[in-house]
């Protein structure tokens, strides 16, 4: 009995497989936040006056916040004066093409195994790599302009596209809206900007690689992505990190609005550094992603997959305005060692006959803390709202812990909302099993939890899902399993 | 094939097998008969490489290997299949990946190319018809849901997938009505070969109308009380187990 407890842990505990740093010339801010920084950052990117406004705004508002404290994460208190905010790899040349791409990038994509040039072979996704704040690589623009789809990074948008990101900058998560959402607001260095005009139907997955570099770098990634009336739109984001000693803050904020029957699929692949077994490095990932169904019938659909960080604190949510709209969230959390997630979602329904599902599925090893947070909230006027949730954990091992918080509130008695929860173990009958028909107990583990995953995974396009599977398998062999 | 010598397991400290010895030749079938907490499971579930079960003495050689040196997985590897009593249910992994994982898993144990999709599945139909396995059982989730004649069922399509040298059968007729003790026997049946050999573990006779042994050996109290021929199987089902039973207590028959 306790030897497949033994080999649990060995399984859960070994080593980050992806750390390793790129050495490229970074072009960095002195460390420290003020007013100077965020005029430096705005001027670094040739902003216009009332971007530079906007920034300075949020910076002056997040001095008057202080930082939440009511998750269920235990970190030592971040300096916030001792953070770069901003750094950029520079490129030697100009880049027209992929094959114009810094060696040494190249290299650390490949070693992660997304080789650009085999994304853009094989899989027709467009990708838009930001490395270290900057987007070094744009492909496909081309034939997306084509349908008038654009595709850039934020950076790139607020030079061509100044009065899309006017309107649409900071409506879904506004400068205001909590202590992260400010910070990004104050000094965000980059991201991806997507707008799919009316009756478009993207024609591939846009894709993001991020991933974190140069020491020290705090990432304040942005990214907004707008779906104009009946047009479709899938964006995967992806993430690994090299390994580091330094804690590093991430707070991202993403924005979605989807207007009348527009759809959009956002699907993420989380795997930042963790820290070692005892926690120490390891990214902070405090994250404010919401989506607007502002249209009718219109639809938001959240995919994410998360195994690393070390603090996790994100609550991809959707706001459902529009009547018969529809938001969806999918989500496996893995937590394994010291690390420590919280994360889960928010259904807001305001609009009639709008509809929201949750499934959640969180996997706890080591002695890790993996909570689901949800809220599930029900306004007035929205007749016949109706939601489903589940929240299954699966525990392996007898260190960790894992927890549920689901919050209801229902102002509309036509509302139907429903919440299912259940919490496993990975049985040794089920290892065993495995076992006697040949499978080694670390691929037995990969394949249990893959199955427990199923549903969200399956929610991912084919190709992501399986880099997803490999994750999970590493993060649990990690530790998957 | 399969030499087991003075062979001793404790389960939380209780001995369950005192010493069993037996030998099983490629081509063979053996029949280990017993009444109930004789040791026939767990002797079993030694073979395959349980960890609940402690080996205590004596040894197990397989092919020339020593078996209980061996993991559970690369037991597998060398050969051995156990059919299990209480075959277990994995959500949401289907019964075809389960099966693809294992078999290349195994021919990966054996330096062997995994076998691609297409192949796979041509396999796959093939051994289907012998077990008189539905196909919508495959896409479903590994056992979850199964009626206990359809685990049982699945557990004898497993074996013919993996192609076994030794295959233990736990009980597989428990459970089972005599339609689907039938199919399952007539698969075991045909999988029979010169080179393979399998230990039937039953509590009944009936299974051995269907699988018929070439050696019978009763299981009392830890050890192999008696062993003979087809026979004995059927003195057994007359006789009832009192009268193995009441052989030990005189002493005659150990």
């Amino acid at each position: 009995m306790s030897e497949n407890i033994k080999i649990l842990e060995e399984i859960t505990s070994s080593e980050y497989k992806y750390g390793f740093e790129t050495k490229i010339e970074a072009d960095s801010a002195p460390k420290g936040l003020n007013e100077d920084i965020v005029k430096f950052i705005s001027a670094k990117k040739n902003e216009p006056q009332w971007l530079l406004e906007w920034r300075l705004k949020a910076y002056r508002h997040w001095l008057t916040l202080t930082e939440p404290n009511w998750q269920n994460v235990n970190y030592p208190k971040i300096n916030y004066q001792d953070i770069i905010y901003y750094s950029a790899p520079k490129p030697k040349v100009k880049l027209n093409s992929l094959d114009e791409i810094d060696p040494e990038l190249k290299a650390t994509f490949d070693k992660l195994g997304i080789s650009l040039d085999e994304q853009k072979r094989l899989s027709g996704v467009a990708v838009d790599a930001v490395m270290d704040s900057v987007s070094v690589a744009t492909t496909y623009k081309g034939k997306l302009a084509e349908q008038g789809i654009i595709f850039c990074s934020l950076s790139e948008a607020v030079q061509e596209h100044p009065e899309l990101v006017k309107k649409y900058l900071g409506s879904v998560v506004p400068m205001t809206d909590n202590y992260f959402a400010a910070l990004n607001s104050a000094v965000f260095s980059d991201g991806s900007f997507v707008f799919i005009p009316k009756g478009v139907r993207c024609p591939m997955e846009l894709s993001t690689y991020f991933r974190i570099n140069a020491a020290n770098t705090g990432q304040f990634e942005r990214t907004l992505i707008v779906a104009e009336d009946s047009s479709y739109v899938s964006y995967l984001e992806g993430c690994t990190a090299p390994m580091r000693d330094e804690n590093q803050l991430h707070a991202a904020v993403v924005e979605l609005v989807a207007m009348d029957n527009a759809e959009i699929k956002y699907s993420t692949v989380q795997n930042w550094y963790p820290g070692d077994k005892e926690g120490k490095g390891g990214i902070y990932n405090f994250v404010t992603k919401r989506g607007i169904c502002s249209g009718v019938n219109s639809k938001i659909s959240w995919t994410q997959v998360e195994t690393g960080s070390s603090i996790t604190w994100k609550y991809p949510s959707v706001i459902l305005k529009g009547d018969n709209s529809i938001g969806e969230f999918y989500s496996v959390a893995v937590t394994n060692n010291m690390q420590q997630a919280d994360t889960g979602t928010k259904m807001i329904h305001i609009g009639k006959n709008t509809r929201s599902r949750i499934v959640s599925k969180g996997i706890s090893a080591g002695k890790s803390q993996n909570s689901y947070r949800g809220l599930v909230e029900v306004m007035k006027r929205a007749e016949n709202a109706r939601n489903f949730s589940q929240c299954d954990s699966l525990l392996m091992g007898d260190k960790c812990g894992a927890h549920t918080f689901p919050y209801i509130e229902v102002k509309n008695n036509t509302a139907t909302v429903e919440h299912e929860a259940t919490t496993s173990k990975i049985g040794e009958d089920q290892i065993f099993y495995c076992n006697q028909r040949g499978i080694g107990t670390e691929a037995a583990v990969a394949l249990i939890v893959n199955g427990y995953c199923k549903e969200v995974l399956n929610q991912l396009p084919m190709e992501f899902a399986v880099e997803a599977q490999k994750l999970l398998a590493i993060s649990l062999e990690g530790s998957v399993g | 094939m399969l030499k087991i010598k003075d062979l001793k397991a404790s389960v939380d400290g209780k001995e369950i097998l005192k010493g069993i010895n037996l030998e099983v030749k490629a081509g063979e079938v053996h029949a280990i008969m017993g009444p109930n907490g004789s040791g026939k499971s767990t002797l079993a579930s030694v073979l395959a490489g349980r960890e609940d079960y402690e080996v205590t003495g004596g040894s197990v050689e397989f092919l020339g290997k020593d078996l209980l040196d061996l993991a559970p997985e690369e037991r597998a590897g060398e050969g051995v299949f156990l059919a299990f009593q209480y075959p277990v249910e994995i959500p949401g992994v289907s019964n075809t990946n389960f099966l693809k994982t294992a078999v290349n898993e195994i021919r990966q144990y054996r330096k062997q190319e995994p076998l691609d999709s297409v192949t796979f599945l041509n396999i796959m139909k093939e051994k289907m018809k012998l077990v008189e396995i539905d196909q919508a059982l495959l896409k479903r989730s590994l056992n979850e849901g199964f009626s206990g004649g359809e685990k049982k069922r699945n557990e004898i399509f497993q074996m013919a997938m993996l192609e076994p040298k030794l295959s233990i059968l736990d009980e597989t007729d428990s459970g089972l009505d005599i339609d689907a003790l039938r199919i399952v026997a007539n698969g075991v049946n045909k999988l029979k070969s010169k080179e393979t050999a399998s230990i039937v573990v039953t509590h009944y006779q009936r299974l051995l109308d269907y699988i018929v042994p070439d050696f019978v050996h009763v299981l009392y109290n830890g050890r192999i009380v008696k062993s003979g021929t087809k026979e004995l199987a059927l003195e057994l089902e007359e006789k009832g187990y009192d009268w193995i039973k009441n052989e030990v207590k005189a002493g005659s028959a150990v």
